[in-house]
């Protein structure tokens, strides 16, 4: 097995891992760097990201304000020390990217412009039109470019982590162009992949989001943290699940159902005038939004399309010039995919699945309970997100959490780690290259991905979406536990070792069913209604009882344990979530 | 119901099997709202786990899904069955070598990607915490444009002179110099001269303007380019007319 010695592994190249891979490169120039990933970087799903990144520099906000909005946001299950840390370094970070070249939109004065977001009680989303992610993708990659102690691995698929003496030493991954199984060693690992959004069939996520790194720090003996909070979008486009960017409710987009009535007025998001009014209306946050939708599906009062039920997002009254300046992309986008302008139609629109909020257990230094491994961005649960993200929280997190990986990441590399036993790093490692090669071989198994995956998909859209309940819930938990005994029956018919898609998709698979899995755990144990996770059966928040986050281990055998630890609370006691009119 | 049937005739090429790559057919249901990414992925799921293709975002940002649709570069993802006859060819893009089936090796515009130094080189650093460098919606403007590219390589299989001498720059990768030469924040032209005045640089381009025709992003490379020419000649006439004018 060839074998690669760096410092500082990095697996995934999205914005997290390119932040993460820069700041250990500032931090120290003379680590060695492999920055992995299974995809070129600017194919990383950080590309996708529209609306904006939210951080504050405006002289009418102020820290406080971004606390509030994102802990409330999160239904008090953030831990807020973490956000207080997040919200402080949020404006360095997005001036850094600044510095770096970020195209960024701009107030006539040429300071960084700034618009309205969903639960945020003043306008401080940063936006590079609405192509923020690309922007910001690009940018990152492009000043990766700088640091010749950046080594990229593009198109190396991690398998798994090589953990001995409970230190990560290193990872595992296949050359995709030879299909050979390669050893990484290092002092550390920082994974950086991403979200799990595949696990459902309705999602904005592209291919490649399919949970791999979650899975592997969860074989590795790291709890994955609150994954029964997965968020959805109000705004898909059907079919596609294309995402129609929030910041077109920024701007002033209206959601009407089929009767043309602003039904959220419905839903304690009310009064709809005076409009636009911040945390209101269709500036409420993602949960309350989609939960909306699903009442007014129930009622009827949605339009029903070749793709299910939507209601419109009406961008008309904005103008073909605002639209063109600040929303060129979901014009382009909806023009393509649905055939309609939004400058003269309005937009059909349904909840898509978009973010999971859970994700690896780190603490606030991206740290996880494994000695040298850290995560960052939406594959890391840290928790600033709590129950619900707010819209534009996200990509400053993959910066703010990102640079702080790289920075704990290369001071761990620059002490001296201690020895580690070389026999047991190879066994480990020729353990995961045998893991891969007994699915490359077998020959008889009677399960295809394709097939497997879709079951997997609808019971997990059937058992775990926008409301659930303990007897959805116990079918979903129980389609799960078969869907991973069959996984063990998965069978390739590609016997290349060149790009060999079939045993990628084969592996993703088992990430993702084993991602799903806690899904579906942990929700069925959550018995209350808090922020995504919404219980038919247990409507009420109980602070009693699940102010707690989730914890979910691992088990080769059985399904994942799920442990609680109590959230961290400072300076904000958990509250009723307030939007509308009912502010003071 | 419409019981049209597509067919694909796919390039395929896996190099431990086969000495030149081959064309296979296959059948697909025709559906009105299904670009053709979706009929290949139908191929995939449905008909033959073997073919092997980039693809992730759908929605025509991500840039992997870049192929030869009827003898056109065109994002698979970006590009409906409706506009299309019954019978689609479909290649991986010119240019390049094929890894396998639809898969190029992009080594070569990776490494020229890098070449143009693609990054703000700062007149003088500023500390973050002094704040944003400021920059009007004018002077964004100017670069905007070049900003956008996703990297698809669409221009690259287009283009001619690439086809003639892989030793060109390219496209993506000039325009993207250009996009930092035209930023206000940017000091960084002269280290990026080597690479885009040098023969294999700008002048390289004998402006066909394919690269501008399918760029599925309206970059136009070709107005960069030739913007890039014009500013590089006046470069070479001050250094007679204003000896004292260094770089």
């Amino acid at each position: 097995m060839r074998t690669i010695d760096t410092d500082v592994a990095i697996v995934g190249a999205g914005g997290a891992g390119l932040r993460a891979a820069i700041e250990v490169a500032r931090v120290d120039p003379s680590l060695k760097i492999a920055l992995i990933s299974k995809v070129y970087p600017m194919r990383s799903h950080t590309v996708a990201a529209e609306g904006g990144a939210a951080g504050v520099i405006k002289g009418n906000d102020s820290f406080d304000n971004h606390f509030h909005d994102t802990v409330a946001g999160g239904d008090w299950l953030c831990d807020q020390d973490a956000v207080d840390l997040f919200i402080r370094d949020a404006p360095r970070e997005l001036t850094r990217v600044e510095h770096w070249g970020c195209p960024w939109s701009r107030e006539p004065d040429g300071h960084v412009a700034v618009r309205p977001f969903g639960g945020m009680k003043v306008e401080r989303t940063w936006y590079a039109a609405d192509k923020t992610g690309f922007h910001l993708l690009h940018t990152l990659f492009q000043t990766s470019l700088k640091y010749p102690s950046i080594e990229r691995f593009d198109e190396y698929f991690s398998t798994d982590l090589i953990v001995t003496d409970g230190h990560c030493r290193g990872v595992t991954a296949i050359e995709m162009r030879t299909g050979q199984v390669q050893l990484f060693r290092s002092k550390c690992v920082i994974i950086a992949t991403g979200g799990a959004g595949r696990v459902f069939p309705f999602t904005t996520n592209g291919a490649i989001k399919t949970g791999d790194g979650m899975a592997m720090a969860f074989r590795a003996g790291v709890p994955l943290k609150d994954m029964e909070f997965v968020q959805y979008h109000p705004t898909g486009l059907p079919g596609t699940g294309i995402l129609i960017t929030e910041g077109s409710r920024g701007e002033g987009g209206i959601l009407v159902n089929k009767d043309g009535y602003r039904y959220l007025q419905d839903y304690n998001l009310g009064p709809p005038d005076p409009w636009p009014r911040k945390k209101a209306m269709e500036l409420g946050p993602r949960d309350r939004l989609s939960q909306a939708f699903w009442h007014e599906q129930k009622k009827g009062r949605t339009i029903s399309g070749d793709y299910g039920d939507v209601v419109h997002l009406d961008l008309r009254h904005l103008g073909e010039a605002k639209i063109d300046e600040r929303l060129p992309m979901v014009r382009e986008l909806s023009k393509s995919y649905i055939g309609v302008d939004p400058v003269h139609d309005p937009i059909p629109v349904r909840p898509v699945v978009h973010y999971t909020m859970g994700g690896i257990d780190t603490d606030i230094d991206a740290a996880t309970s494994v000695a040298g491994l850290y995560a960052a961005g939406e594959c890391a649960c840290v928790s600033i997100n709590g129950a619900n993200r707010l819209g534009s929280n996200s990509l400053t997190e993959l910066l703010v959490f990102g640079a702080r990986a790289g920075r704990g990441a290369a001071e761990l590399a620059t002490r001296s780690v201690a020895g580690a036993d070389e026999q047991q790093i190879q066994n480990a490692a020729e353990a995961a290259e045998d893991r891969v090669l007994q699915l490359f071989r077998r020959a008889d198994g009677a399960e295809s991905v394709a097939g497997l995956r879709r079951e997997m998909n609808d019971a997990m859209e059937a058992g775990a979406g926008i409301y659930r309940s303990d007897d959805l819930l116990q079918v979903c938990t129980e389609s799960m536990r078969q869907i991973r005994e069959r996984y063990k029956n998965i069978s390739l018919t590609d016997k290349s070792n060149v790009f060999n898609t079939d045993l990628i998709e084969a592996l993703e698979l088992g990430a993702m069913i084993d991602v799903a899995f806690t899904m579906a755990c942990s929700a069925l144990q959550r018995k209350e209604s808090r922020g995504s996770h919404q219980r038919l059966d247990y409507p009420d928040r109980n602070d009693t009882a699940y102010l707690k986050h989730s914890l979910a281990s691992y088990s080769a055998t059985d399904s994942p344990a799920i442990d609680y630890r109590d959230v961290t609370i400072t300076r904000s006691q958990p509250a009723e979530r307030v939007y509308g009119g009912g502010q003071e | 119901m419409s019981e049209r049937v597509i067919e694909l005739e796919i390039l395929r090429y896996d190099p431990e099997q086969d000495e030149t790559p081959r064309f296979q057919t296959y059948s697909v249901p025709y559906h009105d709202d299904w670009v053709v990414l979706d009929a290949i992925n139908y191929v995939k799921d449905e008909l033959d786990r073997t073919l092997s293709y980039r693809w992730s975002c759908h929605m025509a940002v991500c840039g992997s899904c870049g192929m030869v649709l009827n003898g056109e570069p065109a994002l698979a993802c970006h590009t409906f069955l409706r506009d299309y006859p019954d019978k689609i060819r479909v290649e991986p893009l010119q240019n390049f070598p094929i890894e396998r089936d639809l898969v190029v090796v992009m080594d070569d515009f990776i490494d020229k990607l890098g070449s143009v130094k693609p990054y703000v080189v700062a007149k003088q650093e500023q500390d973050v915490d002094d704040g944003e460098y400021l920059q009007s919606p004018a002077q964004l403007a100017k670069f905007k444009q070049y900003t956008a590219c996703i990297n698809c390589l669409l221009c690259y299989s287009a283009c001619p002179q690439y086809s003639l001498n892989d030793a060109f720059v390219g496209p993506a990768a000039l325009a993207l110099a250009h996009r930092y030469n035209l930023d206000s924040r940017d000091a960084g032209r002269s280290v990026r001269q080597d690479v885009v005045a040098s023969n294999e640089g700008i002048w390289e381009c004998s402006f066909v303007g394919a690269c501008s025709e399918v760029c599925p992003k309206s970059v136009d490379p070709a107005a960069a380019i030739q913007q890039t020419k014009i500013a590089s000649t006046g470069d070479y006439f001050l250094k007679f007319l204003m000896p004292w004018r260094r770089k």
